[in-house]
C-alpha cells in the first residue's frame, strides 16, 4: 500500500488525542462477561506486579466479598481510608475521592466502574470519580461488567431479561487506556456458581436462575469478546492512521438518528451508536420540534431531554431543529450534513389502513432518495413527537364546557329567530360558531363542538323535530357537508393558530438571542457584558442567576454586579469550582453533585474556561422547557465568547502598557549603564590616581579633584532626572497646583542654577503686572533649573542667557533663549526624546534625560514645552501655560480695613 | 577663606549614613568648627542635652525617629539652629520639618563651600538675635527697617509698602536668615485660622521683592519655591 501523508486535520485530531493522553492518567478496565469471572482477582494480580515494580499503588476501593484468594492479594497494597456517609440513618461507605486526589499516588485501583454513589457524593456515580482521578494525572484500574456497558445496555436486558440501571458511558471504555477481557468459558464459570465461589448482587440474586444460563453466558461472553474486539480494531485504525495510510473505505459515513419522547427511543439511539461505531462514523442525533411539540406533557418533554443527553454521552452531536413537518426537516438536515443513514424507531401498528400511506416513515422512505432509512424497532406506536400527536396536553372539562355553551347559544340563538331563518342560515350559525371555539380552544373541543352542532341542529331545528329522526333523505346530505365543513373549519383554524404561536414563540427566541448578541457588540467591558448577560437570562428563565469569572489563580468571584447569594454558601461554590475545572455542568439537575440548589454551566472560551454561570434552579416549580434550555445554552455559549473577547481585549491593552514598559525600562538600562559607567571610571582613575601617585604636583591634584567633583556631580544629576522621570511615569509624581506667581518660581530657579550660570550673563525680562498661574512650585521650578543649565551648557561662556516672562496669544509664557549654536534642523522634536543629546556636545554633561522630565512636566500643567531658533542665532525653549482665572488683589485701602 | 565667626563653634552631625558623617566629621574641624557624631534621633537627643551644641546637622530619614519629633523635642527646651539635611523628593518631610521649628535646609547632593555658607548664617542669625533684641532697627545689606516708626528704606531712600507688606516683612526680618515657611508667615500675619489669604501670600511677596530688590541685582530675599521665604542675612 502506498504511503499516504496525514491530512492536517487527522494530525491534528492525533495531536490533541496524544496531548490529552499525556495530561491525563491512563485507564485500565478489566473486562468480563459476568460477575465471577475473576476480574478483581486479575486487577490485584496486576497491581501487585506494578507494586512490585516500584509503582506508587493504592487500593482506593477493592470489593472482595471476603473471598479468601482475593483478600490475599490485597496484602501489601496502601488502603485509602473510606468516606462513611449517612444516608438515612445508614452508615454507607464510600471511596473517598479527595483523600485519593490528595494522596495523588501513581495508581488507584477502583474496583466496580458501575457503581452508584451514595447521595451526597460529589458525583453521582463511580465512573465520574475515575474520570477525576484521570483528569488529575493518576492510572486508575477499574473492573467492569459488559452489561454495565450504555450501548450494550439493551441488548443484554433483552438477552437476560435483567436490566441493569447502572450504566457507563461507552466514551469512557472507548477512551480506556487498555482493556483486558477476564475470560472464562461458561462452563466454567458455572461450576464456581455452583461451589458458591461467585458473589452476587442483590439484583443478579434475584435473577439469578435466568441470568446464568449456559445461552445466556455463551451470548454474553460472546458480546463482551465483540466489543473488546471492536475496541482493538478501534486501536488499529488510530495506528493506521497515526502511520498516514490510507483508510479502509472511500465514502465517509454519516448516521443520523431521529429523537422521541418515547421511552423506547433510547433503544433506537443505542443501536445509532453500534451502527456508527461499526461504521466508524461520525453521527447526529435529531430531534424535530414540530408545532405540535408544545402539547406534550412534561413528562414526555422530559424524556426528549433526557434521550438527547444519552445520545450525547455515547458521542453523538445532538441538534434540536424546528418545522412544520418533521420528515422535510429530517431530509433537509441529513442532506446538508452528508448523511447517508438516517435511522428511526419502527412505528406502532397503523389504527387506520390509510395511516399506513402517510405518517413520517412513509414519507422519509419516499424522499430520502440515496438516503438509506433504517427503521428499527423499539419505538412502537411513538412517533408522535415526530409528527403532530394526537393526544392533548390537557383535557380540560372546561374547554368541553366552552364548547358545549357555545353550540347551546347557537341553538339558543337559532330558536329565537326560527321564524325569519331557513335551514342553511341556521347551519351557517352553527359553523360560526365551530370557528369561534377553533380558533379559541384546542383541537378536541373544537371537533367535539363540530359534531355537536350537526347533532343539535337534526335535533333541534330539522323535522321531526326534538327527535334524530331524519324525515327528508336530503337532510342527511346537508349535515354530511355540515359536519365535513365544521371538521375542515375547526382543524385549519387550530393548525393555524398553532402555527402562530410557534412562529411567535420562534420570533421571541430570536429576538431575544438577536438582542443579546448586538448588546454584546455594543458592550466591551467585562463587567458590563457579564450584567448584560444576567440580565437576559433572568428574563428568560425568571430564576437568579450570577457570572462568576476565574482570576489567574482560579478563584471564582462574582462579576458586573452578580448577587453573591448564589454561592453564599461554601458547598455552592464547590461545586462552581468543579465546573469551572472541569468545563463540564455540574449542580442541580446534572449527574454532579445534583442536590445543588443552582446549576453551574462552564463559561467556555477557545483558549479554555472562563469561569462559571450559575442559574439557581432548585425550588422551581418546573424545569426549563428543551427551548428554553436550548437558548440558554445559546446565551451561555455567546456569553462566553463575548466575555472571552474582553478578557482578550484587556489583556492585549495591558500586554501594550507592559511591552511599552519593558522598551523604556532596557532603553534606559542600556542608556544609563553607559552614562553611569563613563563618570564612574573617570572618578575611580583620579581618585586612584590621587591615593597612587604620592608626589603629584599641587596643580594635577587640584585638577583630578575638580574632575572627581565635576562627574560626581554629573552622576547626581542623573539619579535626580531618572528619579523625576520614574516617579512622573509610574504617576507617583502628582502635580499639586495652586496659584503662584510665575516670578517666584522664576528667581527660586535663577536662584539653584546659579552656578552653572556663572560666566553667563542673565537678562531677565517681565511685565508690569503679576503673572500667576496654576502650578506645582517644585516642579516647574525643576523644568525652568533644567532649561537654564540646558542653556548654559549648549553655549559659549560669555554669551547672554535671556529669560522672559510674558502673557501673550492667550496663554502665560517663559522663555530661556541662548546665544549657542540653536538647533540643527528638524532637531526641534527630537530635543525632547530620551537620552537625545546633540551630536557634537557628547561632553557637555546633560544627562538626555532633564528635557524629557521637563516636557512630562509642563505636560502635566495641561501647558506646552516647545523649541525653536530663535532670530540672530540660538536656541529658545518656551514654556506655555494655561491662563487662569484673575484673581482679586485688595487695594491698600480694602487692606487698611 | 575665613573661619573666624565660626571657630571655635561645636556642630552636632545627626546622619545615618557613616560615609557622610565620617565625611562630615572629617571635613568641619579643618574650618575651625567642633564635631559630635550621633547615628540615631535618640542618641542625637541625648548629646544634644549633655553639650548644648551650637547648631545641628539633621538628616531626614533616621532609623528610630521622624527629623520631626527630634526638631519638635529639641525646640522644647532650646532655640539652637536646626539644618535640615535632605534629599530630592522629601519636598513635604522638609516642610513639616520647617514648620516643626528648623531653621533652614540644604538638598543632597550639596558642596561643602556651601555647607559651610548655612552653618555660618545660622550662626550669625543667634548671634544678631543674642545682642539685637529689642533693637528698634533692622538693617541688612542695603535694606533698613525701622521697627519703631514702621519705616522701610533701600540703599537710603524711603520705600512706601502696604501694611500686609509691612507686617511680611516684619516677620521674615525677625527670623532672618531662617527659611519661613508659607504656613508661618500665614499664622505670623494672618492669624492661626485663617488661610482663606493663603492664595494672595504670594502675590504680596512678589508686590514685596519688586518694591525692596533694586534693579541692580541685589539680593535681599531667598525664595524656596513651595517651601518659604527667608530674608538674607549679610
Amino acid at each position: 500500500m502506498e504511503e499516504r501523508r496525514p491530512s492536517p486535520e487527522t494530525m491534528l485530531e492525533r495531536a490533541t488525542v496524544e496531548a490529552e493522553g499525556e495530561r491525563r492518567g491512563k485507564l485500565k478496565i478489566f473486562f468480563g462477561m459476568a460477575p465471577g469471572v475473576g476480574k478483581t482477582y486479575a486487577l490485584l494480580q496486576d497491581a501487585q506486579a506494578k507494586k512490585r515494580a516500584g509503582v506508587d499503588v493504592v487500593l482506593g476501593w477493592i470489593e472482595t466479598h471476603g473471598r479468601r484468594e482475593t483478600e490475599a492479594l490485597t496484602h501489601g497494597l496502601e488502603r485509602l481510608a473510606a468516606r462513611r456517609v449517612d444516608y438515612r440513618g445508614l452508615e454507607l461507605v464510600e471511596f473517598d475521592l479527595d483523600a485519593a486526589l490528595r494522596r495523588r499516588p501513581a495508581l488507584v485501583l477502583l474496583d466496580e466502574l458501575a457503581h452508584t454513589n451514595a447521595a451526597g457524593s460529589r458525583h453521582a456515580r463511580r465512573w465520574q470519580d475515575a474520570e477525576e482521578l484521570l483528569a488529575a494525572g493518576i492510572d486508575v484500574y477499574t473492573t467492569l461488567n459488559v452489561q454495565h456497558v450504555e450501548s450494550l445496555n439493551d441488548v443484554v436486558a433483552s438477552i437476560t431479561g435483567v436490566v441493569v440501571r447502572e450504566t457507563v458511558p461507552d466514551s469512557i471504555v472507548d477512551r480506556a487506556h487498555e482493556i483486558e477481557l477476564v475470560d472464562l468459558p461458561p462452563d466454567e464459570l458455572l461450576q464456581r456458581l455452583e461451589q458458591g465461589k461467585v458473589y452476587l448482587p442483590a439484583e443478579a440474586e434475584r435473577a439469578r436462575a435466568s441470568f446464568f444460563r449456559k445461552g445466556n453466558l455463551i451470548a454474553l461472553r460472546e458480546l463482551a469478546l465483540r466489543r473488546t474486539a471492536e475496541r482493538v480494531d478501534a486501536q488499529a485504525l488510530e495506528w493506521r492512521r497515526a502511520q498516514g495510510l490510507a483508510e479502509p473505505w472511500s465514502a465517509r459515513e454519516r448516521v443520523l438518528v431521529a429523537v422521541g419522547p418515547a421511552p423506547s427511543s433510547a433503544d433506537v439511539i443505542r443501536s445509532a451508536y453500534r451502527l456508527a461505531t461499526r461504521l466508524r462514523a461520525p453521527w447526529l442525533a435529531v430531534s424535530v420540534e414540530t408545532p405540535a411539540f408544545g402539547r406534550l406533557s412534561e413528562e414526555e418533554r422530559e424524556r426528549v431531554a433526557a434521550n438527547l443527553a444519552l445520545a450525547q454521552r455515547l458521542g453523538a452531536e445532538t441538534l434540536v431543529v424546528r418545522g412544520e413537518r418533521a420528515s422535510e426537516e429530517l431530509l433537509v438536515l441529513a442532506r446538508a450534513r452528508d448523511v447517508t443513514k438516517l435511522l428511526i424507531g419502527k412505528p406502532g401498528p397503523a389504527r387506520w389502513p390509510w395511516q399506513r400511506l402517510r405518517g413520517l416513515v412513509p414519507e422519509l422512505v419516499r424522499r430520502s432518495g440515496p438516503i438509506d432509512v433504517l427503521v428499527t424497532s423499539g419505538e412502537q406506536g411513538r412517533e408522535e413527537l415526530l409528527r403532530a400527536p394526537r393526544r392533548y396536553r390537557r383535557h380540560r372539562a372546561a374547554d368541553y364546557g366552552w364548547a358545549f355553551l357555545s353550540v347551546l347559544v347557537c341553538t339558543a340563538v337559532g330558536a329565537a329567530s326560527r321564524s325569519f331563518l331557513s335551514l342553511a342560515d341556521l347551519a351557517m350559525l352553527y359553523l360560526l360558531g365551530v370557528l369561534i371555539v377553533a380558533s379559541r380552544l384546542p383541537r378536541r373541543p373544537s371537533l367535539f363542538a363540530a359534531v355537536a352542532s350537526v347533532a343539535a341542529l337534526d335535533f333541534f331545528f330539522v323535522s321531526p323535530a326534538f327527535t334524530f329522526a331524519v324525515s327528508d333523505l336530503r337532510y342527511l346530505l346537508t349535515f354530511a357537508v355540515m359536519l365535513a365543513v365544521a371538521l375542515l373549519v375547526s382543524t385549519f383554524t387550530v393548525r393555524l393558530r398553532e402555527q402562530a404561536e410557534a412562529a411567535r414563540e420562534r420570533e421571541r427566541r430570536t429576538a431575544a438571542l438577536f438582542a443579546l448578541s448586538r448588546r454584546f457588540v455594543v458592550e466591551t467591558g467585562v463587567a458590563e457584558i457579564a450584567s448584560v448577560a444576567m440580565g437576559h437570562v433572568r428574563d428568560l428563565l425568571g430564576t437568579d442567576v450570577a457570572v462568576l469569572l476565574a482570576d489567574r489563580a482560579g478563584n471564582l468571584t462574582p462579576c458586573g454586579g452578580a448577587s453573591a447569594a448564589l454561592v453564599a454558601d461554601e458547598h455552592e461554590l464547590a461545586v462552581a469550582r468543579w465546573a469551572f475545572q472541569h468545563g463540564r455542568l455540574a449542580g442541580h439537575g446534572t449527574d454532579t453533585l445534583p442536590a445543588s440548589r443552582s446549576l453551574f454551566i462552564p463559561l467556555v472560551g477557545t483558549g479554555g474556561h472562563l469561569g462559571v454561570f450559575a442559574v439557581a434552579l432548585a425550588g422551581r416549580p418546573e424545569p426549563p422547557t428543551p427551548a428554553q434550555w436550548q437558548v440558554l445554552e445559546t446565551f451561555v455559549a455567546q456569553t462566553a465568547l463575548a466575555l472571552e473577547r474582553a478578557l482578550l481585549v484587556e489583556q492585549a491593552a495591558r500586554a501594550r502598557v507592559d511591552v511599552e514598559t519593558e522598551r523604556t525600562r532596557s532603553a534606559l538600562l542600556s542608556a544609563v549603564s553607559h552614562d553611569v559607567r563613563t563618570p564612574l571610571a573617570t572618578i575611580t582613575g583620579a581618585a586612584g590616581a590621587l591615593l597612587d601617585e604620592a608626589d603629584l604636583d599641587p596643580g594635577t591634584r587640584r585638577e583630578l579633584a575638580g574632575t572627581i567633583r565635576e562627574e560626581a556631580e554629573r552622576l547626581a544629576r542623573l539619579v535626580a532626572d531618572l528619579l523625576d522621570l520614574t516617579r512622573l511615569e509610574s504617576g507617583d509624581l502628582v502635580a499639586r497646583t495652586e496659584l503662584c506667581p510665575l516670578e517666584e518660581v522664576v528667581d527660586s530657579a535663577v536662584q539653584r542654577a546659579h552656578a552653572v550660570l556663572a560666566g553667563h550673563p542673565l537678562e531677565r525680562l517681565r511685565p508690569e503686572e503679576v503673572l500667576c498661574a496654576e502650578i506645582d512650585p517644585l516642579l516647574l521650578e525643576q523644568v525652568l533649573v533644567n532649561l537654564l543649565e540646558n542653556a548654559a551648557r549648549y553655549s559659549p561662556p560669555g554669551t547672554a542667557i535671556e529669560m522672559r516672562l510674558a502673557d501673550e496669544a492667550g496663554e502665560l509664557r517663559i522663555e530661556v533663549a541662548d546665544r549657542g549654536p540653536g538647533l540643527a534642523p528638524g532637531e526641534e522634536a527630537r530635543v525632547f526624546e530620551r537620552f537625545y543629546r546633540a551630536p557634537d556636545n557628547q561632553r557637555a554633561g546633560g544627562t538626555g534625560l532633564g528635557l524629557t522630565v521637563s516636557q512630562a512636566i509642563v505636560r502635566a500643567h495641561r501647558g506646552r514645552l516647545t523649541a525653536e531658533n530663535r532670530a540672530g542665532g540660538g536656541a529658545l525653549f518656551r514654556v506655555a501655560l494655561p491662563r487662569p482665572a484673575p484673581i482679586p488683589i485688595h487695594s491698600e485701602e480694602e487692606e487698611r480695613a | 577663606m575665613s573661619t573666624g565667626s565660626v571657630a571655635g563653634a561645636l556642630v552636632l552631625i545627626v546622619e545615618d549614613e557613616p560615609q557622610l558623617r565620617r565625611f562630615l566629621a572629617a571635613g568641619l574641624p579643618r574650618h575651625g568648627l567642633r564635631v559630635l557624631e550621633a547615628a540615631t534621633g535618640a542618641e542625637a537627643l541625648r548629646l544634644a542635652e549633655q553639650y548644648v551644641p551650637d547648631v545641628v546637622l539633621l538628616d531626614l530619614g533616621l532609623p528610630d525617629m521622624e527629623g520631626r519629633e527630634v526638631a519638635r523635642a529639641l525646640r522644647r527646651w532650646s532655640a539652637l539652629p536646626i539644618l535640615v539635611l535632605s534629599a530630592r523628593g522629601q519636598e513635604r518631610e522638609k516642610v513639616e520639618l520647617l514648620d516643626a521649628g528648623a531653621d533652614d535646609y540644604l538638598t543632597k547632593p550639596f558642596g561643602f563651600d556651601e555647607l559651610l555658607a548655612r552653618i555660618r548664617a545660622a550662626l550669625r542669625r543667634v548671634a544678631r538675635a543674642a545682642t539685637n533684641s529689642g533693637a528698634g532697627v533692622f538693617e541688612s545689606g542695603p535694606l533698613r527697617i525701622d521697627l519703631g516708626a514702621r519705616r522701610v528704606s533701600v540703599e537710603g531712600r524711603e520705600v512706601h509698602l502696604t501694611p500686609i507688606e509691612y507686617s511680611l516683612l516684619a516677620v521674615l526680618a525677625a527670623q532672618a536668615g531662617r527659611i519661613v515657611t508659607k504656613k508661618q508667615l500665614l499664622t505670623a500675619v494672618w492669624g492661626p485660622h485663617n488661610t482663606r489669604e493663603s492664595n494672595y501670600l504670594r502675590v504680596y511677596m512678589t508686590h514685596l521683592r519688586r518694591k525692596l530688590e533694586p534693579a541692580s541685582g541685589a539680593r535681599l530675599f531667598r525664595t524656596e519655591a513651595g517651601v518659604g521665604y527667608g530674608l538674607e542675612l549679610p
